[in-house]
């Protein structure tokens, strides 16, 4: 379930720390930040999970690299198998 | 658009399928259960079967909050609207579910003061401006979407908003998938789990579903790679014959959830004893309601409810469906009379659902299906 | 009754999904309003009507603009009322001489937005060298017009560079799009101010004269069918298409041009781009051998940059429009049925 979408954080409100603006691809919304406050204040350029309103997970830069990194070792020396047995992923 | 076009990478995606392939035994013959809504729509609309071989088969789960709330507790919403005070605000995804008088949209067209809203922060800042009207939020969603009613009721109670209200219809994840689990004649291998319900209640709650009955679940979250990259996780751990929780989605789920929200949660809600869920029966400790420091905004309790049961049209198969029991294409009324244009089960009209998921993005040559979806 | 004024309308009342541009907008013109209302000259529901005055063959439109708030970010409702019937003639092959605009005021609405509206119709009218001739007005009592309601009645001469009609369309044919798609209909839906989005965009609304004008001098003999994209989006556009002409459109989802923005809103809100309004664009099929021609020509008039080739008509699935990903994986883009709604999950 849900639509939550990762948004940077562009602003944020000293007087009112319960409120942060978030950005998607040039798109801004001011967001409830409530539920990811803790001892590591919140800084402009954080990644924030968005949903109906409020950021919900603080996005890890960590280990989104380190699924990356897992993500680019999967299946390529088979991946150069399959093509040569025609597979054909290409088609479009 | 930064995480989410790298978890979009073609190459990446062909890579994780031929993975994929490599790891799925010819002989044998998976069948995944991919709980939430929202992984039943991203497969559809990624078309993510496509990539699959054809002994992975995806069982859609009862995941998606819209299609498991039965039609009395719409009716239930709805008359509330018929007071001229009231201000009916409610999601998106709600405007087009049928009640037994049509949908809240019809409604509205009829004249009903129903309005959308994309947060229930909106229906609070209504209620602000509007200090003659009674604003009612109607809540829905999994353990994702509690908290953001939980805050916002805090601050309703903060402010001393008198006119604004909760119609609840929270409900809990984890009775959803112990249901499936002790149907009978239930066969899943494993669990693709719940990625934003899992920001929330972390991983623990689904230990239970390793240790007592086997199965293998990994959190995931929604983009193609993150779905292929599950289905990687949990074919390793079926061909060593083990069974954990694993967290593919470790990227924004915490293992042990999101305190915060949790305590918010805490001291707004509390369980009801039951809650009907739509195809799954009468289930407890399932669902939320407001607990006594918040009854003063208890749409339930400032209002009176019908609260009437509604069966659904007995030719209707959206309990089999929601089971995954049987594929949406395989009820009888599927693209028939019931389609996303005149939905007859809420599972047509949630973008979610799995018949709208498939109705509207699987491709169909004559009565069958592409790819695996197991037809 | 004959068969053709047969009415397949089970409706009990009009929703606002009967004007969204989707399904049910189908069914009720097709199932009551042509029936009922619309003679034998008509061609098959295009964006014009074509009319023949002893021998002379004209285009004959009109369009509703209804349309809240009326000022928004690239434009007004004068804008879409000029450039909106500009459009429907441009992609019915035909070159717009004189337009007929109806105002519908509603009472309390102030002078000097009424000034405005008339001078960007006026503004509009002279860049796309249309004349307005005449139309109407009426007010109605407060709350009854959103501000104002306008209606555009449109007349042109057909234009002999080329034949448009979904019989023409073949399989092989290509699919050209004039540019980015969503940046009206997210605009409108910013510029209401019921969610708190704030993004750099602004309406597409223009007359597509010039870049038509291109096309059919470049590759007239090739086009076979188009279309301006408006309420309802590209995806309905070409699902009629598929219907009307019994094939398969089968698009390739990187082609297809949308702003960043755009995308950010729609993934927030959970809307699909290809279902949202565009008011300056079209949608266009083109024969294979001229495709290459068509987007050149396109690209290289005034504000064509972005355009496109998307995709392709194939023979199946029949009736159907496919999308296929960069990665291999094929969905169905359906028609809207209503009004495109926002979700949160």
């Amino acid at each position: 379930m849900c639509l939550a979408i990762p948004g940077k954080i562009v602003e944020l409100f000293p007087d009112q720390p319960h409120l942060a603006v978030i950005e998607v691809s040039g798109v801004r919304r001011k967001v409830n930040v409530d539920l990811v406050r803790d001892e590591v204040p919140l800084a402009v350029s954080d990644w924030l999970l968005i949903h109906v309103g409020f950021a919900m997970s603080r996005i890890s830069a960590e280990y989104a690299d380190e699924q990356m990194r897992l993500l680019t070792m999967l299946g390529e020396a088979d991946q150069a198998i399959s093509e040569l047995e025609g597979y054909e992923f290409d088609q479009t | 658009m930064k995480y989410v076009d790298e978890f979009r990478d073609a190459q990446l995606i062909r890579q994780a399928a031929a993975e994929i392939r490599k790891l799925a035994r010819p002989d044998k013959h998976f069948r995944l259960m991919e709980v939430c809504g929202g992984h039943t729509h991203a497969i559809y609309r990624f078309a993510l079967a496509d990539l699959l071989p054809g002994n992975i088969e995806l069982v859609h789960g009862p995941g998606c909050p819209v299609c498991v709330l039965p039609m009395g507790r719409v009716d239930d919403g709805l008359s509330l609207a018929s007071d001229p005070k009231v201000i009916l605000t409610v999601f998106g995804d709600m405007m087009r579910v049928p009640g037994r008088t049509g949908t809240p949209l019809e409604h509205k067209a009829r004249g009903a003061d129903i309005r959308m809203v994309y947060s229930p922060l909106d229906a609070l800042k209504l209620a602000r401006e509007n200090p003659d009207r009674e604003v009612v939020f109607f809540a829905i969603g999994f353990e994702t979407t509690a908290p953001s009613t939980a805050l916002t009721l805090r601050q309703a109670r903060a402010l001393g908003l008198r006119n604004f209200s909760v119609f609840c219809n929270h409900v809990t994840i984890i009775p959803a998938i112990r249901a499936i689990l002790d149907s009978p004649g239930m066969r899943i291998d494993a669990f693709i789990g719940p990625g934003h319900v899992s920001t929330v209640i972390g991983c623990r709650p689904y230990e239970f579903i390793t240790t007592r009955y086997g199965k293998p679940l990994v959190t995931s979250g929604f983009e193609p790679l993150d779905v292929l990259q599950s289905i990687v996780m949990i074919l390793r751990q079926l061909d060593s014959g083990i069974a954990r929780v694993e967290n593919q989605y470790a990227r924004v789920v915490p293992w042990e959830g999101n305190i915060p929200a949790l305590k918010a949660l805490a001291e707004v809600f509390e369980l009801r004893p039951y809650f009907e869920w739509r195809g799954l029966g009468f289930i407890s400790q399932s669902a939320l309601r407001l607990n006594d420091e918040y009854s003063e905004w208890d749409a339930e309790k400032r209002f009176h409810v019908p609260g009437v049961r509604v069966t659904d049209p007995k030719a209707a198969q959206c309990g089999e469906v929601l089971k995954g029991v049987l594929k949406p294409h395989q009820c009888k009324l599927f693209g028939r009379e019931c389609t996303p244009e005149k939905p007859v089960g809420a599972l047509m009209v949630s973008s979610e659902g799995a018949c709208a998921a498939f109705h509207n993005y699987a491709v169909r040559t004559g009565a069958t299906t592409a790819a695996s979806t197991g037809s | 009754m004959p068969a053709s004024q047969q009415i397949r309308f089970a409706d009990a009342q009009i929703e606002m999904a009967h004007g969204a541009g989707g399904k049910a907008s189908r069914r009720l013109i097709e199932g009551l309003i042509a029936p009922l209302m619309i003679g034998p000259l008509a061609n098959p529901l295009g964006d014009s009507a074509i009319v023949d005055v002893e021998g002379v063959q004209l285009a004959f439109t009109a369009d509703s603009f209804v349309v809240r708030p009326l000022r928004f970010p690239g434009g007004s409702i004068g804008d879409l009322a000029v450039n909106g019937t500009v459009n429907d003639l441009a992609v019915s092959g035909a070159r717009p001489v004189a337009l007929l605009v109806t105002l519908i005021l509603e009472a309390g609405l102030s002078a000097e937005s009424l000034e405005m509206e008339l001078r960007a119709i006026a503004s509009a009218a002279l860049n796309a060298g249309v004349t307005v001739v005449g139309g109407d007005t009426k007010v109605v009592e407060h709350g009854k017009a959103d501000g104002m309601y306008i209606t555009t009645a449109g007349i042109g001469a057909l234009d002999n560079r080329f034949v448009c009609s979904s019989s023409l369309v073949r399989p092989g044919d290509k699919v050209l799009l004039s540019g980015s798609i969503g940046d009206h209909g997210i605009t409108i839906l910013l510029a209401r101010g019921e969610i708190d989005l704030d993004a750099d965009l602004q309406s597409d609304t223009r007359s597509i004269l010039p870049m038509v004008d291109a096309l059919a001098g470049a590759a007239g003999p090739g086009v076979r069918w188009m279309r301006d994209p408006t309420r309802g989006g590209v995806a309905s556009a070409l699902n009629e298409l598929a219907r009307d002409a019994g094939v398969a459109i089968a698009l390739s989802e990187e082609t297809i041009p949308v702003r960043a923005q755009v995308r950010g809103a729609c993934e927030l809100l959970g809307l699909e781009p290809l279902h949202i309004a565009n008011e300056g664009q079209f949608v266009a099929v083109v024969a294979a051998d001229y495709a290459e021609m068509a987007l050149a020509a396109v690209r290289g008039a005034p504000g064509g940059h972005e355009a496109a080739l998307i995709g392709e008509v194939r023979e199946t699935p029949a009736r159907t429009v496919i999308s296929c990903s960069a990665y291999g994986g094929t969905r169905v883009v359906d028609m809207l049925v209503g009004d495109p709604l926002p979700r949160i999950c």
